[in-house]
């Protein structure tokens, strides 16, 4: 028996027509004892034998039908999308067909979640540290020289760093030990933790700096009726700069997390496994995620691997582009209001 | 003689300078000033622009200190107590001394929320609603927005503004109320408003006025101070101050007389 599968897909990325042959396996299970009862099934697996893209799937498809009546005579020719709800809904496997990228995106979202968790308040602190309090000495212009360079670092080198101090040093830390947890499919201190508190440390300067601009943004009018009426600073801060900053800071910050969303140095280096197929269940379980899975797809041999690759770089767009478009509608929401 | 002045009574110092200098940085701003504020009487600071007339005001309440680099040296005596002793907490001072800007700057919030937050950052239990209603009806404001309290503050029009400042300023009950240039920014009928209300809020405040009307200065003022800029330093001081009747008439000083006669300035 055959099948064959075409699929048809809206976008210009690669496109398959697939076809498959079918396969006998052996699985044997129950192997208890010397005297074993063993179960043998003959086990019928799909398999992608080729495909074609989306162009040559449309323009020459008599030349594949044919070719495929020729060569592959028991297989099923399939039009098929590889972006779909299965895709984004089933683990990784090693299988093209099966695997999709919910392992990828649970743990995209737990790593940001321990990213923004770090990140936004000591940045956000930092700020107006900087802004409303710090006094103009050489060391806080030194600081302010530092973070606007450390925006600029590569961000491999947050991922040495990130070895360096959450992998290797606050191992226990981050692998769950001193909290009594082990989970025995974590390495080491390769968890979510130590990606988030990465990725924290890489995006830190830009939502410092962000946050920075957009306290600055508040009239110093604003602040001037404050103190007129005998508020104090924390007063003032919290109550006018902040609530007026606010729009600005978090704009800051969604632009901050799209770019920790599409890191992915740091991470192969910090130790993202590049193949689970179970999700995150806490910061201390290993992970994966988007862009890592896509290198580690692109990387493959297989045609039908660098096509899963391409659907899985479309996901990671529409989540950057929706999260850079939330970051402009808040801006456009509350700008011009002094 | 004291036509401006209701009691004859000699009114009592509320605040007073001794050889006050105040720097940005190395440039003096401000230099030998001894004047005194009187208490329940408005006293306008005038002179030409650039000579010191608003940082002269903001050092009655340390709000100086918000411009970086910025310091005074000499003393402002207020309630007894020199306001720049390192004991002294600006932020109490500010409290005692409120103030009122140029430009009308209402917090981004509701009318309520200007009067509320304000008392309240103070400590203030007491009924909210009554204490807005009378602030808002001492800076004759009440009749026009007493529909509309949630409305933004920015949504009035400049007058009504600088009245709800002036309203969020009594809020805290202060004892002195600073106003720099309060209706520099207003239409003659705004103005004519604030320069009414001040005459009201006199009996209870003391109030300090920087203008550069001078015609304003003669209508609401009791006591005049003038400032220029001393030819020998090019900083700004204080060349003659009294009450404003005897400014406006017979000035001592022949800088004062040609500059509220109009021939300079």
């Amino acid at each position: 028996m055959g099948l064959i599968t075409k699929s048809f897909a809206p976008w210009r990325n690669p496109q398959i027509l697939s076809v498959s042959c079918p396969l006998v396996v052996q699985m044997s299970t129950g192997i208890c004892c010397v005297s074993a009862s063993l179960v043998i099934a003959r086990v019928v697996r799909l398999q992608v034998e080729k495909t074609w893209n989306l162009w040559d799937s449309l323009s020459k498809s008599g030349e594949i039908n044919t070719e495929v009546a020729r060569d592959y005579p028991d297989a099923e020719l399939r039009f098929t999308s590889w972006l779909n709800s299965d895709f984004i809904n089933r683990p990784q496997t090693s299988e093209p067909v099966t695997a999709g990228i919910r392992t990828a995106i649970y743990g995209s979202l737990w790593t940001i979640l321990f990213t923004v968790l770090v990140a936004f308040p000591i940045g956000v602190g930092a700020a107006i540290y900087l802004e409303e309090y710090a006094t103009d000495t050489w060391i806080n212009r030194l600081i302010q020289t530092n973070i606007n360079n450390l925006a600029g670092v590569p961000s491999i080198v947050y991922g040495i760093l990130g070895l360096a101090i959450f992998v290797r040093a606050l191992e226990p830390l981050t692998s769950g030990q001193i909290f009594g947890i082990v989970d025995p499919t974590t390495a080491n201190g390769r968890t979510v933790l130590s990606a988030g508190l990465t990725l924290g440390i890489l995006v830190l300067p830009l939502i410092i700096i962000n946050a920075q601009e957009a306290i600055r943004a508040v009239p110093v009018s604003l602040r001037r009726a404050s103190y007129g009426i005998g508020a104090t600073k924390w007063q003032t801060t919290w109550s006018h700069v902040l609530p007026n900053s606010i729009p600005g800071i978090l704009t800051g910050t969604i632009l901050a997390i799209s770019r920790a969303i599409g890191e992915t140095a740091p991470l192969v280096v910090v130790g993202a496994s590049t193949a689970i197929s179970f999700d995150p269940a806490s910061p201390f379980s290993k992970f994966t995620t988007l862009p890592i899975q896509i290198y580690q797809w692109t990387s493959r041999p297989q045609d039908e691997f660098r096509a899963l690759a391409a659907a899985a770089i479309l996901v990671l767009l529409m989540l950057l582009l929706t999260l850079n478009a939330a970051a402009i509608l808040l801006r456009n929401r509350y700008s011009g209001r002094f | 003689m004291q036509q401006n002045i209701e009691t004859t009574e000699k009114p009592e110092l509320v605040i007073e300078t001794r050889n006050l200098n105040i720097f940005y940085n190395d440039f003096r701003a401000v230099s030998n000033v001894n004047m005194s504020v009187k208490r329940h009487r408005i006293t306008a600071i005038i002179g030409p622009s650039g000579c010191g007339k608003t940082t002269l005001l903001r050092s009655f309440n340390r709000m100086n200190e918000l411009v970086p680099g910025s310091h005074a040296e000499g003393e402002v005596i207020f309630d007894g107590q020199n306001l720049y002793d390192p004991m002294v907490d600006p932020v109490e001072v500010r409290y005692r001394i409120g103030m009122v800007f140029q430009k009308a700057n209402p917090f981004p919030k509701s009318i309520y929320e200007n009067i509320a937050w304000s008392a309240r950052i103070h400590g203030y239990r007491g009924r909210m609603d009554g204490l807005v209603e009378s602030c808002l009806r001492q800076a004759a404001l009440w009749d026009e927005v007493k529909d509309k309290l949630n409305q933004s503050g920015l949504a009035l029009s400049g007058g009504q503004q600088q009245r709800l400042c002036i309203a969020r300023a009594l809020a805290v009950q202060p004892e002195v109320i600073l106003m720099d240039e309060p209706a520099s920014a207003l239409d003659p009928i705004a103005t004519l408003k604030i320069e009414e209300l001040m005459q009201e809020l006199k009996k209870n405040y003391t109030i300090v006025i920087v203008t550069h009307n001078m015609q304003q200065a003669a209508r609401v003022s009791d006591y005049t101070a003038m400032m220029m800029l001393s030819d020998a330093q090019r900083a700004g001081t204080v060349i003659e101050y009294n009450e404003t009747n005897i400014i406006f008439t017979r000035p001592q000083d022949k800088r004062t007389e040609d500059y509220v006669t109009g021939r300079f300035g």
